[in-house]
């Protein structure tokens, strides 16, 4: 301490210092008293870092620097609490005008239907409640939006732990298996239908889409509501500059890759690809696609004890081409998980192919200014021939601990919601496929598939071959953490770290014992 | 040295009065911590249906996976530079405000915005001007010949969450490191002067060591901030990405926890991250505290 002569002078005038140092003399006299224990001192110093902070810190601030309020320790955090409470109040009177609105529909029994769908999904959502609401009035159905994908279905696990949850949560399809396995917690909907005498027929229901929610008996176990695939989206007017055939997308992924080397050389654009879902629609779907298995046990259908083999020959090789194309400028990688830069290399005409959920159909015609939209089916190797797609998005479950007329109600508003001018609507106004047969249907009545090409591309992907156990999905515990796995395998592929072998194979290792996690905590 | 002492008459009162501020902090600190540790030691399914006592496991495995390990020399380096760069900018413009006689409200005011806003909204704002092809930095550092992609370069991503997060937490040490100094007596520095000592001189001997009760408190503070507060940032900028280069032991904790729904390992992550901050908050004290002047 080399300015301690000079601060044993001045420094006393100084007020708050005066009061610091009597403080100090006072726990030094204290200290030769009695031995103190070394963490007994440690908390003595603490205590008088922590009485600083308060004496000095917080009137330093309010009076010197005019920014404060109420002359408390911390202004900052003083306001931040000030508006916590007056947001608190302002939720506390909204809660109670509901409250109050309600009661005076006390005949009618509520529904509480906790959804992801935000802007637009979202607004159509409401209208079809709004729809069912109005249809009948027996029952409420109060659409809740609870944000992602993950965080609903982390908030519907957390309300339920609580016992304060919804009715109905929508859950993504990489949930399924966590939602599958918790027997206790979910209300399967063939079981609901049959306990409340609903009409309900599971052969009404694509056998694509059910498929992927049905039990190992062939029971439905939720409600499929909002199912996608993955599919080819490219820029006819690129195409053309380039001098394809702007009528004609690429088949295999050996065209792919020769057209996106003509647009490059031509100018036309500068990249050939970019992709949406790695792991979904580069890996998943690719291996569905190409009719390679994910994982054993038909592809985790058949048991909890399921190991991935995700690491085939096929899919190094597909890996190991994006790995080169990405180093080539053919392929833009697009970010993990939804890949949230994909879609503007898209839209800016940067990249002239996207592979991405059909789902996106809406967003792409909105968004490419200044091009026509082409949609073709996801490439294959010219060795193999496709087999189908599998499907994405998310279906409806119900949980325990409601009474039987909310059940009831649950009942009614899935045959609602399964109907086929309710469906067909929702399906032509997002892209996501159309869940019933007679749904597809009603769309060909309607003329809705050769007024709007390319609309039908998904649902012909998705049934252009009877699916196989390679095919028909995945159902994988604690997928959602595997997803990341995915992510982080192909990053490593991509910065050089690792050959897609190894990626693949490190993917599989990992992938397995979160598999082996799940089963543990599930047995 | 008499000091005045208050006496209370009866025994429970001063019990009584400690205890609303007894009773939350058991109820929001102490006793949801306790649920970590004992989850920690279990292995559970998300929807709490069946629970089984697993012992160190969680530990153990955690210990063993390189992944992890990696994760904890990470977040070292990413609280050490958050922390460094913070404090020193906003002591550099703290100094600067604090010389200003007429503008030096409004300039505190402007400094303190960043403050506001929350860390989601931050991490967006960065990732916006970051954005690889459509943000303005990576534009200009196409001039300089450099390449920025943080979607691939461990490196360029970590400078950015280190940015976003150093960004965001100048506000607060600014404040904190103006009012310390607007309660450095002018005289010292007056009488310094006089004495012939130079501006730099006087900063380092007599304005200095009167702020580092502040600059302790802000020390403390800020590796916490990076140790638990700067999961937002992160999950809006990279998250966790690529390959794991910015996948801090908080952010694993979230993802692990809160979207993987693998209780037993988060709850280990974060018992083990509380022991980290701890630790390192006692060796502040017994080392770092003993040169600081009250």
């Amino acid at each position: 301490m080399r300015s301690n002569e000079l601060l044993s002078i001045d420094v006393n005038r100084h007020p708050s210092v005066i009061k610091a140092s009597s403080e100090r003399q006072a726990s030094s006299i204290e200290g030769t008293g009695r031995s103190v224990p070394e963490g007994g001192r440690l908390v003595r110093r603490a205590f008088r870092f922590v009485s600083y902070c308060f004496e000095h810190i917080g009137p330093v601030l309010t009076h010197n620097t005019g920014l404060a309020g109420a002359g408390r320790p911390d202004a900052v955090a003083l306001a931040h609490w000030e508006t916590t409470m007056k947001t608190l109040n302002r939720v506390g009177l909204a809660a109670l005008s509901l409250m109050l609105s309600t009661s005076v529909a006390f005949a009618q029994t509520e529904v509480t239907w906790w959804h992801a769908m935000g802007g637009e999904l979202g607004e159509k959502l409401e209208e079809i409640v709004a729809g069912y609401n109005a249809s009948q009035s027996d029952y409420v159905v109060t659409p809740v939006y609870k944000g992602t994908y993950a965080e609903t279905m982390t908030a519907a696990i957390a309300a339920f732990r609580a016992g304060e949850q919804p009715e109905i949560v929508q859950v993504f399809e990489v949930g399924t298996g966590t939602m599958m396995a918790a027997k206790g917690a979910v209300y399967p909907v063939y079981q609901l239908m049959a306990d409340m005498g609903a009409e309900f027929d599971p052969a009404d229901y694509l056998p694509t889409v059910v498929g992927y929610y049905t039990d190992t008996e062939g029971n439905m176990l939720s409600m499929p509501f909002n199912s996608s695939t993955p599919i080819m989206y490219y820029n006819k007017d690129v195409f053309a500059a380039a001098g394809l055939d702007p009528e004609m997308p690429p088949k295999t992924w050996e065209e792919l890759e020769a057209f996106s080397r003509q647009i490059m050389e031509s100018g036309a654009a500068t990249c050939g690809f970019t992709s949406g879902w790695i792991s979904w629609a580069q890996l998943e779907n690719f291996s569905a696609w190409h009719n390679q298995p994910i994982g054993t046990l038909e592809n985790g259908f058949g048991g909890l004890d399921t190991e991935f083999v995700v690491n085939g020959p096929l899919q190094a090789k597909h890996w190991e081409n994006l790995k080169n194309w990405q180093d080539e400028g053919v392929f833009q990688y697009g970010g993990p998980g939804g890949g949230a830069d994909a879609p503007s290399k898209f839209y800016t005409g940067e990249c002239a192919i996207y592979m991405n959920s059909s789902a996106s159909r809406a967003g792409v015609l909105a968004n490419a200014e200044g091009f026509e939209v082409g949609f073709g089916m996801l490439p294959h190797y010219e060795e193999v021939e496709p087999q189908n797609s599998i499907i994405g998005g998310a279906t409806l479950w119900v949980l325990q601990g409601a009474d039987e007329g909310q059940y009831k109600g649950v009942a009614d508003f899935f045959s609602y919601l399964s109907s086929a001018e309710v469906q067909a609507d929702w399906h032509q106004f997002s892209g996501y496929l159309p869940i019933t047969q007679a749904a597809y249907d009603l769309g060909q009545e309607q003329g809705y598939y050769e007024a709007n090409p390319g609309s039908d591309v998904a649902i012909k992907q998705m049934t252009l071959n009877a699916p196989t156990e390679n095919s028909k999905g995945l159902r994988f515990g604690n997928y959602v953490q595997i997803r990341d796995v995915i992510d982080q395998e192909f990053q490593a592929l991509l910065t050089g770290d690792k050959t897609a072998q190894q990626a693949l194979d490190d993917l599989v290792s990992r992938g397995n014992q979160i598999l082996r996690d799940f089963q543990a905590a599930n047995q | 040295m008499d000091t005045k002492r208050t006496v209370f008459p009866s025994q429970g009162l001063p019990y009584l009065l400690v205890a609303p501020q007894l009773i939350i902090t058991i109820i929001f600190f102490i006793w949801p911590a306790g649920q970590a540790v004992k989850s920690s030691f279990e292995r559970e399914d998300p929807f709490g249906l069946s629970t089984s006592f697993v012992g160190l496991l969680h530990y153990l495995r955690l210990f063993q996976e390189p992944d992890y390990l990696a994760s904890v020399g990470r977040t070292a380096l990413f609280a050490l530079a958050v922390t460094i760069i913070s404090m020193g900018l906003a002591l550099v413009l703290a100094v600067a405000v604090n010389r200003l006689i007429r503008a030096g409200t409004a300039y505190s005011t402007m400094l303190l915005w960043p403050y506001a806003v929350s860390p989601v909204v931050a991490g967006i704002l960065w990732w916006f001007i970051f954005n690889s092809s459509t943000g303005i930095l990576p534009y200009m550092l196409e001039f300089f010949g450099l390449d920025w992609n943080h979607q691939l370069n461990g490196t360029h991503a970590m400078i950015l969450i280190i940015v976003a997060a150093s960004w965001k937490q100048i506000s607060y040490n600014f404040l904190f490191f103006l009012a310390g100094l607007q309660s450095v007596p002018q005289s010292l520095n007056e009488a310094a002067a006089i004495d012939g000592a130079g501006p730099f001189k006087r900063f380092w001997t007599i304005v200095f060591p009167l702020l580092s009760p502040t600059t302790f408190f802000l020390m403390i503070v800020n590796l916490n901030y990076t140790m638990f507060d700067t999961f937002g940032v992160i999950d809006a900028t990279t998250a966790g990405g690529p390959n794991q280069a910015t996948n801090t032991l908080v952010y694993k904790v979230y993802t692990d926890g809160y979207i993987g729904l693998n209780l037993g390992s988060s709850s280990a992550q974060s018992v083990i991250l509380m022991l980290f901050v701890i630790v390192l908050t006692v060796i502040q004290f017994r080392y770092v505290e003993r040169r600081v002047q009250y």
